[in-house]
């Protein structure tokens, strides 16, 4: 399967950063999450014969991190954060709050435009401005529920350009 | 050789002892008789530390160890039962049993699991969890292998006895910590060579097999330790049976107890290919054939007749017109005590059998050369492996383990030339692929005909790649030379003779269980038992008491062609299809009569007129010699009561002929004690007396069914086959050499060699038969290798 110009780029480029193949593949299956969305079985393939792994293997180490995934995820992927501090601060409310919101029952859900899912996450490193969140990769901090709703409104109007 | 490594003292609840710098301190406790409970350590596979059972209290270090992974060091002071220690495995017990579903009166392991004797000798009598316990069903992931995840004790043997053991690399883990889940490679399903070694392996009920799983309990079986009667390797295997209306019923195999050669390696077939015993179309009862239909007959009928026949037709047509095919699966009493039928109850030396090697030329090159044959054994020991031809993963599973594990774990060096590219080639120093059909050139090339590698050279084989081999070769001293039928007469002679100077040791490769031995005991028109010739008959005229018929006989296919000509009058077929494996024209069996011994109706048996239902080689006792030349003792597991080991039926036969039985088998000689036949006042002592050699693996040899009294006889002619007995009946292998017995040049009949070309998944007749088999080749796919770690 072909992967984008520029991923071909940094993959060719990242197998000179370590001394052995198999070491690229936590990296690069981050990489094409990026670009796919979530691993398909088509990238697991491909990922696992191009560094000389079995595509089990490749399965293994996805299911290890939690941040790798092999079903779709929305468009933005709100990971709202319920571990220590943000429990105290509230972060199972804002966890509640966004799903309602958003009509997402199970974790990891989709909403029903595709442009949401909700995800619990284990500690994200901002527990100096707890209760918080990550939408992708960007950080929201000092949540609550009406700041959620704004952040929300405004990935939705991102989704509709 | 490398030095021996240096010893360290160490201390074990407070006993002293040594081991040698290395050695893992679990293996050390173990060999002072202190036992460290474990369950992911397991010998020979990679250490992995996971389940903590194995801590240990070591002085000086302020943590508990695991004694799985810590080397010895010298002056180490251990404790292995302090309150901590005690303590500590009380806990984690109680941490492996939180999610454990607690299922042993409905599990498969129950009985013989390693988590249920750990609780019982180190575990605590409460559990303080209440949380509930967290389920999923189980699940089946091919014919062969099921899953149940909550009984998973996370040991990761299975993952590592796949992948490092079998080079299949099937299963892995998956999610992390306590929800860690072993998973099949093909995410709900498994496609790998159902060898079932990881469930044999596992140390609970997580893994089962679909033959045995929920079937019954260890506690109900007998258990009898026999060998394998699939292939050549010659595992043993311990045959789990079961009291049923007809006789015993097959319910497992498995090698737990580790015995053998194979230790606890066994293939899918010696795992689960037992299965055609039961097989709704096994023939159970004799069959005569009356106007073009089998019919149900008794043995009294079914012998009486083919004795008359048989007689008849020495008779009237003499010996000549009467023919004998054995088997490659039967026992060596049996192949021995049929070419001795053949011989000398019916005057003629028409016998012959299957050949799938050329073992005849192999003698012959053998003994010229004062060269040896290597055992199973020395193929895990050998600094170097040669391997010539041949597809050992898929033909001889138990030696591609053995040269596997020589690789991983010895670091040996090892070569293959072959036209395929082989899955061994993985483990390769060197593979080189010559192009298909140009082994014997090969051989001419290392002999030093450096003009032949002009014909061996192609992508993946230059004429660099073939003289680096072969400088490589002249340099291994100790070689284990392995090479399959590709090679036959001559070729066999070459190699020898290149590779005997450096004392290597050789195995030809035959096919079936008992296909070394059927040559050995001399199934050859041209042949006696021991390769001998017909020059060197007195031998055997003097212990027989009866002379050798002095004309050569006829092989497999001139009695075929004798039949279409209407010289051959009778044939005897006794556990053998030849009509399918050299692709003969069964019409040709329409005059003659016509007697098979078989468990199946076959491509020949369809064309008999007496069918004789025979037991196979977990219903009988008797020997096997591997195809390495290893000799083992098979031991009677199973039990049908209608059907009759070949041996008695051959002596039933020679017996209703009016032939002297005791000239046949050498039984009574030596022993005059009353077996408790008699019923009488001292029939107790008798019976006494009998059950006390039967404890010993020792039969009364005082019945003509005997084999064992045949076994003398050919321990006493056979010169490489003069091993101890008692090493025998005590379960053990013992290597047989090939000793020529004149130095008469062997006729070799090259052509007639027709390798069987079974796969993992067939075995010839037995296999067709099989379920499992046939089941797990239906669900697989084209099988793609896997890339290895
Ligand atoms: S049956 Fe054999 S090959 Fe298949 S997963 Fe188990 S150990 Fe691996
Ligand atoms: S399935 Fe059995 S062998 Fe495999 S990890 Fe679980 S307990 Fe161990
Ligand atoms: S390797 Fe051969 S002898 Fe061993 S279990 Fe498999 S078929 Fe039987
Ligand atoms: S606990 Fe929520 S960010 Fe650290
Ligand atoms: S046996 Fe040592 S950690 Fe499992």
């Amino acid at each position: 399967m072909n992967f984008s110009d520029q991923l071909e780029a940094r993959f060719a480029d990242m197998l000179g950063h370590y001394p052995t193949k198999r070491s690229v593949l936590v990296p690069f299956l981050l990489y094409t999450q990026d670009e796919l969305g979530y691993l398909t079985d088509e990238a697991i393939e491909e990922i696992a014969q191009r560094l000389d792994l079995t595509a089990l293997e490749v399965r293994n180490v996805i299911s290890y991190y939690s941040m790798l995934r092999t079903r779709p995820a929305g468009k933005y992927n709100v990971q709202v954060c319920t571990n220590i501090c943000c429990l105290l601060r509230g972060g199972e409310e804002i966890l509640e709050h966004a799903r309602k919101k958003l009509g997402v029952a199970v974790n990891k859900g989709i909403s029903e435009d595709g442009v949401f899912s909700v995800e619990e996450v284990e500690c994200i490193g901002a527990c100096s401005w707890a209760p918080a969140m990550q939408v992708n990769y960007d950080f929201h901090e000092n949540l609550t529920e009406a700041k959620v709703d704004e952040i929300l409104e405004s990935y939705r109007k991102k989704a509709q350009q | 050789m490398a030095d021996a490594p240096k010893l360290v003292n160490i201390t074990v609840n407070g006993k002293k002892t040594t081991a040698p710098a290395g050695t893992l301190l679990i293996e050390a406790c173990k060999q002072i008789g202190i036992e460290v409970p474990s369950f992911c350590y397991y010998p020979g596979l990679s250490l992995q530390g996971a389940c903590r059972m194995c801590l240990v209290e070591i002085e000086k270090m302020p943590k508990l160890q695991t004694a799985c992974t810590t080397p010895v060091a010298e002056g180490m002071v251990v404790n292995t039962e302090s309150e901590k220690v005690v303590q500590s495995r009380k806990a984690m017990l109680e941490i492996v049993l939180a999610n454990h579903p607690l299922d042993c009166p409905v599990c498969d392991a129950g009985g013989e699991c390693e988590l249920q004797d750990m609780t019982y000798t180190y575990g605590a009598a409460e559990s303080k969890f209440i949380d509930i316990k967290s389920h999923r069903d189980e699940q089946q992931w091919s014919p062969v292998v099921f899953f149940d995840r909550p009984r998973c004790i996370l040991c990761y043997r299975c993952v590592r006895v796949c992948g490092e053991g079998m080079d299949v690399w099937a299963l892995g883990v998956q999610n992390r910590g306590q929800g860690s889940v072993i998973a099949p490679n093909k995410q709900d399903h498994l496609e790998c060579e159902e060898c079932g070694m990881c469930i044999d392996i596992c140390p609970v009920g997580a893994l089962t097999s679909g033959s045995y799983r929920y079937k019954t309990r260890p506690w109900e079986m007998n258990h009898v330790g026999t060998v394998c009667t699939h292939c050549g390797d010659g595992c043993l295997t311990t045959v789990g049976v079961r009291r049923s209306d007809t006789g015993m019923e097959i319910v497992r195999c498995d090698n737990r107890d580790k015995s053998g050669i194979n230790g606890d390696f066994l293939c899918v077939k010696g795992r689960y290919a037992f299965d055609f015993a039961a097989n709704q179309e096994r023939i159970t009862q004799p069959l005569i054939k009356r106007d073009g239909k089998f019919v149900p007959a008794t043995w009294t009928q079914a012998i009486e007749l083919v004795a008359d026949k048989f007689k008849q037709v020495v008779q009237k047509d003499g010996p000549q017109a009467i023919g004998v095919i054995g088997s490659n699966r039967t026992t060596n009493e049996e192949n021995y005590l049929l070419q001795k039928f053949a011989r000398l109850v019916l005057g003629t030396n028409n016998i012959d059998h299957h050949r799938t090697a050329d073992f005849p030329a192999f003698a012959k090159a053998i003994s010229e050369n004062k060269a040896r044959t290597a055992s199973m054994r020395d193929v895990f020991e050998a600094p170097a492996v040669l391997l010539i031809g041949n597809d050992p993963t898929e033909q001889h599973p138990l030696l591609a383990w053995q040269i596997r594990n020589n690789v991983r774990l010895h670091r040996s060096k090892f070569y293959i030339v072959n036209s395929q590219a082989i899955k061994l080639r993985r483990q390769a120093t060197q593979f080189v692929q010559i192009p298909t059909g140009a082994e014997a050139r090969f051989v001419d090339f290392l002999s030093g005909n450096d003009a032949a590698a002009g014909t061996l050279t192609q992508a993946g084989a230059s004429n660099e790649n073939l003289s680096q081999l072969r400088d490589a070769l002249k340099g291994e001293q100790n070689l284990v030379v392995i090479f399959g039928s590709e090679l036959r007469g001559a070729d066999i002679s070459a190699l020898v003779k290149f590779a005997a100077p450096q004392n290597a040791k050789f195995i030809c490769l035959g096919d079936y269980a008992n296909s070394r031995g059927a040559a050995d005991m001399g199934l050859f028109p041209d042949l006696l038992p021991g390769y001998a010739t017909f020059a060197g008959a007195a031998r055997y005229q003097q212990e027989w008491g009866a002379d050798v018929p002095a004309l050569v006989g006829m092989d497999l296919k001139q009695m075929f062609g004798a039949a279409r000509d209407g010289k051959l009058k009778a044939l005897y077929v006794v556990g053998s299809n030849p009509v399918s494996r050299y692709a003969l024209d069964p019409f040709v069996l329409q005059a003659p009569f016509v007697v098979v011994q078989d468990m199946f109706m076959t491509e020949t048996a369809i064309a008999a007129d007496v069918i004789l239902p025979a037991a196979f080689a977990y219903e009988k006792s008797g020997t096997f010699t591997s195809t390495c030349g290893d000799l083992q003792m098979l031991r009677k597991a199973g039990d049908v009561v209608s059907v009759k080991s070949d041996f008695e039926i051959v002596v039933r036969i020679a017996e209703k002929m009016g032939y002297d039985v005791r000239k046949l088998v050498p039984f009574g000689k030596g022993l005059r004690a009353d077996m408790g036949q008699s019923r009488g006042a001292q029939s107790g002592e008798a019976d006494r007396h009998s059950v006390w050699l039967q404890a010993r693996g020792l039969e009364p040899k005082v019945s003509p069914f005997d084999p064992l009294a045949t076994l003398d006889e050919i321990q006493r002619l056979i010169p490489g086959y003069d091993v101890s007995q008692i090493n025998l009946v005590s379960g053990n292998d013992e290597h047989t050499q090939l000793v020529q017995i004149q130095n008469a040049s062997i006729p070799s009949h090259p052509e007639l060699v027709v390798p069987s070309n079974d796969t993992l998944f067939t075995s010839g007749t037995l296999g067709r038969y099989s379920t499992v088999l046939n089941s797990v080749m239906e669900r697989r796919a084209t099988g793609k290798e896997v890339a290895a770690d």
